[in-house]
């Protein structure tokens, strides 16, 4: 199979060759290139001979055509911070609560480092086709206002302004689909719709399904292509229903969640990927990649459904190559289907 | 919406006010019922931090922690009791207790809501402390030095954050500074191993648990 036929299989909650494995690596392009994480990005080609590498390195199942999250908070006029250590961070929030009645969305070709990611993906999509999906990435509309405004101005205006927080969810739903779909169209085949305040550690239930699942229910339906939905290491079982009715059809598990008890809500309605620990994953040995992996594929492979992933999103910088391979050879050898022990 | 615990009832808060049902008015962003449990509670308002807020808020970090509350509860309840303290005290409540001088940090991060939710706990609490806002690790152990802080708080959200407490620790103890370094933040949630590995000398889980360490790093009252 190739990676495509694996994961569509995987999709239809059924069961592929093997698990598939999705290592979302945006950083370790660089230091497979040689370059520092700033020099990295400031190219598409270099993330294209990034991923391209990795792919060949790790022989996994994606594409992870992603940059940072700070290109969205620069798209409203906020600005990137690099470091040599970790993934790029937004800088000051751009956006004042008062300036919201009148906004609106940005022009995804107006913003430098978007047409980067885009251009990108172009790159990437001649250079593998169809054979291994390409995954871009969308911040939620009611996620993006942690880098718009900042977490607490955010909230601030959720409690206070109810009027100004439709508003801003109508203007964000606006660009975040016409983001996700630019990107469909220059060689995505797949969109993650970021949203780690979706979930309940997050935000009150109550508040996401008055403004959040709305805006992404208008935004996942604007977008012309399968979406995922990641809370970003946010447990997400006080809200699968929700998720399930949004539009979406993965959804990303925290670590601190019962994998086998998210994939037993999912079951036939989402797949389920997740959830190895980025951030424990820095020191794990050989022993604890094998442990982990099987952890991971016992409790939720079985039946298709599944992909073997991060609970994040984005493996840290600080996780060693030879971790990855460790990883990789694992899934390969324990995500074999039907699963050892009659599991499968 | 929340209306009512096992223990009471948000209509009960006028005939029996306590810590319990402050939370539950907390969680419910009942400003009104604030203010009829402080009345109620016929308590002067530092002892009625004490008594009420302080507790309130502590249950309520418990209940974030166990995944039964949501973040944006934590931050409006501090925001409210926040209020309070503005109205009451113009202000924090006036240092309650003689102990170490303590600082509250971010180490190269410009996401300040974890330090904000410390924030709420500690002037609830009666802590006085030096706000850093955000720096760098040489800038920290320099203002460290400079202010003979003893108690050094650092809020994290990145794990490049969390891993500079590190460099933070090593510094400090190269100046022979005697400083307990307390952490928290997604990071050290995510991976608690990741406290003993920067050198922090205890790990909170959630803002509310700021004040049982300073107890346990202090040794006495914070």
């Amino acid at each position: 199979m190739t990676s495509m036929e694996r994961v569509l299989t995987a999709l239809s909650h059924r069961e592929p060759d093997r698990v598939p494995l999705f290592l979302l690596l945006t950083l370790h392009g660089a230091r497979e290139l040689g370059l520092s994480i700033e020099e990295y990005f400031s190219s598409s080609q270099n993330v294209v001979r990034g991923q391209l590498a990795m792919l060949r390195r790790y022989g996994h199942d994606c594409i992870y055509a992603f940059f940072h999250a700070s290109l969205e908070a620069e798209a409203w006029g906020g600005s990137t911070i690099f470091r040599d250590d970790g993934p790029p961070n937004a800088g000051a929030p751009p956006l004042k609560a008062d300036a919201i009645e009148s906004l609106a969305p940005p022009r995804v070709t107006d913003v430098p480092g978007l047409v980067r990611v885009l251009e990108a993906q172009r790159g990437l999509r001649q250079a593998v086709g169809d054979s291994v999906p390409i995954i871009g990435v969308v911040m939620s509309p009611f996620s993006l206002p942690v880098m718009q405004l900042g977490f607490d101005a955010y909230l601030d205006l959720m409690f206070d302004r109810p009027d100004l927080m439709q508003r801003l969810m109508e203007v964000n739903a606006a660009f975040c689909a016409a983001w996700g779909n630019e990107q469909l169209a220059a060689g995505a085949h797949a969109i993650c719709y970021f949203d780690p305040l979706a979930s309940p550690k997050m935000i009150d239930p109550s508040l996401y399904r008055r403004f959040g699942w709305p805006a992404a229910r208008r935004a996942l339906n604007a977008i012309k292509g399968p979406t995922a939905t990641h809370l970003a290491s946010g447990p997400c079982l006080g809200v699968v229903e929700d998720l399930a009715g949004s539009g979406t059809v993965m959804v990303g598990v925290g670590g601190e969640e019962d994998l086998a008890a998210v994939k037993k809500r999912c079951c036939g309605r989402l797949t389920v990927f997740g959830n190895l620990n980025g951030i424990a994953m820095r020191s794990w040995d050989e022993a604890a990649a094998i442990a982990e992996v099987k952890g991971a594929i016992d409790a939720a492979a079985q039946g298709g459904g599944f992909i073997l992933s991060d609970q994040h999103g984005e493996i840290p910088w600080q996780v060693p190559e030879r971790t990855l391979e460790q990883v990789a050879q694992a899934a390969r050898e324990y995500g074999r289907y039907p699963l050892q022990g009659g599991r499968g | 919406m929340i209306v009512s615990y096992p223990t009471g009832h948000l209509s009960d808060v006028s005939a029996r006010p306590s810590a319990d049902l402050l939370e539950l008015a907390l969680v419910n962003m009942d400003r009104l019922a604030l203010q009829r449990i402080y009345s109620a509670s016929g308590l002067t308002p530092l002892f009625f931090c004490e008594q009420f807020i302080t507790p309130a808020l502590a249950g309520i970090g418990e209940k974030w922690d166990r995944g039964e509350l949501s973040l944006s509860h934590v931050y409006m309840s501090g925001r409210l009791c926040e209020d309070f303290m503005e109205q009451s005290f113009r202000g924090a409540p006036p240092n309650r207790k003689s102990e170490d001088r303590v600082a509250l940090a971010v180490l190269e991060d410009y996401h300040l809501l974890g330090k904000r939710l410390v924030g709420f706990v500690l002037r609830g609490g009666g802590v006085d402390y030096l706000d850093y806002g955000t720096v760098t690790a040489a800038e920290l152990v320099r203002r460290v030095q400079e202010d003979s802080v003893r108690v050094l708080l650092i809020s994290a959200l990145m794990l490049p954050s969390a891993l500079k407490v590190r460099e933070v620790r090593d510094k400090l103890d190269r100046a022979g500074v005697s400083c307990r370094i307390i952490v928290g933040g997604a990071p050290f949630r995510l991976d608690p191993s990741l406290c003993d590995e920067v050198g922090a000398d205890f790990c909170c889980a959630a803002a509310s648990q700021v004040l049982p360490a300073l107890k346990r790093v202090s040794g006495g009252e914070p």
